[in-house]
């Protein structure tokens, strides 16, 4: 018998027996994670079955970040009620201004090689960056792995992906992963894990494995698996794949995702000189401390261009008090721009930062979907945290190679 | 239950089919009001009396969001059909029984009358009396559906 893949692995150990591709298994789940977004519907199902106590408040842990402080009483209110269940309930519970989950739940060791998290969020695939087999679920499933401690799975098939090669200087993890999804499309993953090998994983930051896993969910992917080095488990050097895609690192440019899908892929190049009027850098994308870094390296003793609002929102509190010792806030606020509580702040429109209708908005986040900022009348192009950076410099979208040869050295 | 077509596009995203400004509420008539509203201004009073939500490929891509088939199903809607469904609102919408008919929808014009029942291999387009194989779902699902969702199968069943 073939060996298996990582995905395969870990649903074997949780559902204690061999797990193959295309099989239905019932696991045990090791970590289940709910948001103040699709927390309450979860609570609520919770209850509908039910259910009373959870099935281990140790395994259990909200994090109130989708809108968070509330912008309105809808919002305070469901906030209110989560956390009222994780304290009648005994469960993790990290309020607002620690910020988003994604961040929080690795900072605090909660994404470990091997395990099964199950998140009421589309991005817990981000975990894959630590060797966990994470994946969103609905409130729904979320209340149903509370209520019995386990769920079902339809095993997934496993792509490889080869990054071979190094990256060119002013390209970045985001780049790569723009470029990955722009060939591979929005839902070329669809159903599946894929698992990213190479040497230059070995040699980039945590930060830059959990932009690339994080960004998965966007070809439709169940999971994504960063295979470094260190990474704490491997798949079976016989695991069978659907298939083994190979990208050239070098051939990665300074990329955008054009409006209206992640998969509208262009390099900055050919939409450089396009006008914007806000540029975002946050979300459990591009909001953590070496992104803010990057940022203020652009922008140090500068001003960002007339008209244009810079938004920030540092990925958790860990990462904005980091920022504030390494002076990279009075950096930033100093070159005009403005900082947000750390949390999802504008990344999904539910909360400050939404665009005006006709704006065209350049974000390190990971959707640019109609209506994603809250407002369906304006335009997101995702970016890298350098090519955001350069643009609020200059005011229109630019190829962050193009500003000074000390900044490029810095990137 | 012959119902009527309302036919969309490819990649129909969670963000379309209802914002996430308009997902902060536990009532479901909240969530109907703005179902689909940015792709079709007029949804709310197609979907009223009952109708089938037919697209291309890849709907529900995007956020885990259940509200999307939430939304829709208190809209009115009885299924929903698409050459292919996003991993979570498949199992989203059969978590809550909401009824998916995964099969080629290019036959399907807006306005046409299908007819189905859930967990059956086809459904009949009655305008075109033409007979669509549907794709079999795995059968875990066809129990929950046939219970009524994820929280009356496990009421019952207390496991999965
Ligand atoms: S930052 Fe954006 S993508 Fe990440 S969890 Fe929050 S809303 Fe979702």
């Amino acid at each position: 018998m073939p060996g298996s893949t990582l995905a395969e692995k870990i649903l074997s150990t949780h559902a204690a027996k061999r797990a193959r591709a295309g099989d239905i298994v019932v696991c045990t789940i090791d970590l289940v994670m709910g948001h103040d977004a699709n927390g309450p519907m979860a609570i609520k199902a919770f209850e509908n079955m039910g259910g009373k106590a959870v099935y281990d408040p140790d395994k259990v842990v909200f994090v109130l970040d989708h809108m968070a402080p509330a912008p309105y009483e809808r919002a305070a209110n469901l906030q209110a009620l989560v956390t009222r269940f994780s304290e009648d309930q005994g469960t993790h519970c990290f309020g607002i201004g620690q910020g988003v989950c994604h961040q929080v739940l690795p900072e605090h060791g909660f994404a470990k090689p091997g395990t099964l998290i199950l998140g009421s969020d589309s991005h817990t695939c981000t975990y894959g960056a630590f060797g966990a087999f994470a994946t969103g679920a609905g409130a729904t499933d979320i209340a149903a792995a509370l209520f019995t401690g386990q769920n079902w799975f339809k095993v997934p098939e496993t792509v490889r992906i080869e990054l071979d090669g190094d990256l060119a200087p002013g390209s970045s993890a985001k780049d790569v992963i723009l470029h990955v999804i722009g060939a591979i499309g929005a839902d070329g993953g669809n159903y599946m894990s894929f698992e990213f090998y190479g040497p230059w994983l070995n040699r980039i930051s945590q930060a830059d494995h959990m932009t690339i896993a994080n960004m998965v969910v966007e070809m439709g992917c169940k999971c994504g698996f960063i295979c470094h080095a260190n990474l704490g488990i491997a798949a079976d050097p016989d695991a069978q794949y659907r298939d083994i895609i190979r990208f050239d690192l070098a051939k990665v440019e300074p990329g955008v995702a054009k409006p209206h899908t992640v998969d509208n892929y262009a390099p900055v190049s050919e939409v450089a000189g396009l006008p914007v009027q806000q540029g975002v850098i946050g979300s459990c994308t591009n909001g953590r401390i070496e992104d803010l870094r990057i940022a203020a390296s652009i922008l140090k003793g500068k001003q960002i261009a007339k008209g244009v609002r810079f938004l920030i929102t540092p990925a958790s509190r860990r990462v904005f008090l980091q920022a504030v010792e390494e002076g990279l806030v009075t950096t930033l606020i100093e070159a005009g721009a403005v900082f947000f509580t750390p949390g999802c702040g504008v990344c999904v429109g539910t909360h400050g930062g939404v665009p005006a209708d006709g704006d065209t908005v350049i974000a390190t986040t990971n959707r640019n979907f109609k209506g994603r900022m809250g407002n369906n009348k304006a335009s997101i192009y995702l970016a890298s945290p350098a090519t955001v950076a350069a643009s609020m410099l200059t005011g229109v979208i630019t190829d962050p190679r193009t500003i000074t040869q000390e900044v490029g050295d810095a990137l | 239950m012959p119902f009527k077509a309302l036919k969309y596009g490819d990649d129909i995203s969670t963000d379309l089919i209802i914002a996430g400004k308009y997902t902060k509420s536990l009532n479901v008539q909240d969530l109907a009001e703005h179902a689909m509203e940015d792709l079709d201004p007029d949804f709310k009073a197609k979907a009223k009396d009952g109708a089938v939500v037919v697209c291309g490929k890849y709907f529900g891509c995007g956020s885990s969001r259940e509200q999307a088939p939430v939304a829709l199903m208190a809209a009115g809607v009885k299924a929903v059909a698409a050459k292919s469904f996003a991993r979570i609102f498949y199992r989203n919408a059969i978590n809550i029984g909401l009824p998916l008919l995964e099969c080629d929808t290019d036959g399907i014009d807006d306005g046409d009358i299908l007819d189905f029942k859930a967990g059956d291999d086809f459904v009949l387009n009655v305008t075109k009396h033409a007979r669509i194989p549907v794709r079999p779902m795995p059968e875990i699902m066809v129990r929950i559906l046939d219970a009524g969702g994820v929280v009356p199968f496990l009421k019952k069943h207390g496991r999965f």
